[in-house]
Formats: C-alpha cells, sequence, structure tokens
C-alpha cells in the first residue's frame, strides 16, 4: 500500500511539473514548484516506510524547510528584483527608481 | 488489533493517494490562477494530512511518529504561508479575482491571433492592470 500511495505521488509530481512547463504566469509556476516540492516530502517520507528505514523521515523534514526558503526567496527576488542589499538605502533607492518608473509608464 | 490498524492506514492512504490526485488533476484543468492556488492547497492539508497520518499508524516507535507530526506542522505552516505569500503578491499586482480568468482568456488569444468576438476587459490593453504593471509571461 506504500507503493500504491507512492505512484499517486508521482503522478501528482507529473502533474505539478506540467504546469509548470505549461504555465501561462510566473506565478502558476512557482505555484507548481511548491507543490512539487510538497509531493516530494510525502514521496521521500513514504519511501522511507517502504524500505523499512524510517530515519528517512529526518531527509523529509530538511526538504519540507528547504522548500520553504526556496519559494520565498523565489517571490522576493520576482518582487523586489534582488534577494535583500546589506545597506537598506540600496533597496529603498531602488523601490524609489521603480516607483518613479512607473509614473513616468503612467504618464 | 493490528490487522484493524492495517486496514485503518490502508483506507487513510488510500483517501491521502485520492487527495493528492485531486489536487494535481485540479493544477492542470483549473482556469486561473487563484482557483489553481485553492487546488495546489488540498495536497498541503487533506493530501499530507492524511498520508502522514496513515504511516503514523505503521511507525514502528513513538520517535517516528513525532518525526511525522513534525514534518506535517511544518508542512501545514509554510506551505499555506508560502501560498499566501503568492496570492498577496498576485494581489498586489492589481488582478482582479473576478476577472483573472477572463485575462487569461484574453492574453492566451492575444498570442494565437486576435479573435473580435472576445470580451473587452475595463482596462485599455488586456495585458496589463490599473496600475501599469505589466502581467509577467
Amino acid at each position: 500500500m506504500f507503493g500504491v500511495a507512492m505512484i499517486a505521488i508521482l503522478v501528482t509530481m507529473l502533474m505539478a511539473l506540467a504546469r509548470s512547463f505549461i504555465g501561462p504566469t510566473l506565478y502558476d509556476r512557482i505555484l507548481a514548484i511548491n507543490t512539487a516540492g510538497t509531493a516530494t516530502v510525502l514521496f521521500i517520507a513514504a519511501l522511507g516506510f517502504l524500505m523499512g528505514r524510517p530515519d528517512f523521515l529526518d531527509i523529509a523534514l530538511a526538504y519540507a524547510l528547504i522548500n520553504f526558503i526556496g519559494t520565498i526567496a523565489v517571490l522576493k527576488f520576482v518582487k523586489f528584483g534582488n534577494l535583500g542589499t546589506a545597506d537598506p538605502a540600496d533597496a529603498q533607492s531602488s523601490t524609489d527608481q521603480a516607483t518613479t518608473d512607473q509614473s513616468h509608464s503612467t504618464q | 488489533m493490528s490487522t484493524a490498524l492495517d486496514i485503518v492506514s490502508l483506507v487513510l492512504l488510500f483517501l491521502g493517494s485520492f487527495f493528492c490526485i485531486t489536487a494535481g488533476v485540479g493544477l492542470i484543468r483549473m482556469p486561473d490562477f487563484f482557483t489553481r492556488a485553492h487546488s495546489a492547497s488540498i495536497l498541503d492539508s487533506m493530501g499530507a494530512g492524511l498520508i502522514l497520518l496513515g504511516l503514523a499508524l505503521q511507525a514502528p516507535d513513538y520517535l517516528v511518529v513525532i518525526k511525522l507530526f513534525f514534518i506535517f506542522f511544518f508542512l501545514l505552516v509554510t506551505s499555506l504561508a508560502a501560498v499566501h505569500a503568492l496570492a498577496q503578491a498576485v494581489n498586489l499586482l492589481g488582478i482582479d479575482p473576478n476577472r483573472a480568468k477572463i485575462l487569461q482568456r484574453l492574453g492566451k488569444n492575444q498570442t494565437e491571433n486576435n479573435k473580435p468576438e472576445t470580451i473587452e476587459p475595463n482596462t485599455t490593453e488586456p495585458n496589463t492592470t490599473e496600475n501599469g504593471h505589466r502581467i509577467p509571461d
């Protein structure tokens, strides 16, 4: 029965990957990759039980946290254009630049 | 006792597999971003919860149960927070959820060919929002 659950999770991962390829917007792709990561966590957990080694759960736990960090990092990069600078004035000036660009485009 | 636990675990794993495939089909066939986020949340809550509960009934000792509980807790917190951040990012772009389907259909028709019978939205250009942000392709 672990095998059946693993096959179902694999099918879900394939469908999420298909959405990440054909997704019309960037956000659809990020959502699909996040879903594929969640399915990977479940797959690793079920694989550990199938092989009789529940120590795989540690890997699944680490993967769940890395998946969250990855998704938030991609979102921040999309929104701000960088992953954070040492100087907060830099980020402020970049957002000012963005707002001036936006005001120019609306004029 | 053991066979009863096995049967309950089997049922929970099958239900979790069903919700996983439901989430996948929803990701493929839903029309716009917000409904896809809804179907992706099904995997994070129902699919992961039922499958991890079904695995916890097969655990050899209590440490494995605690690890499974922590996996479920982190998945619930982190995935729902990620989906919320995504939906907020799309919402800050100025996309009205009621018109997201129409906007996406218009964008798809624009790439194929301009069909004259498509519904015109209120904005002047169908692929941009009121703030002048362009929806990234």
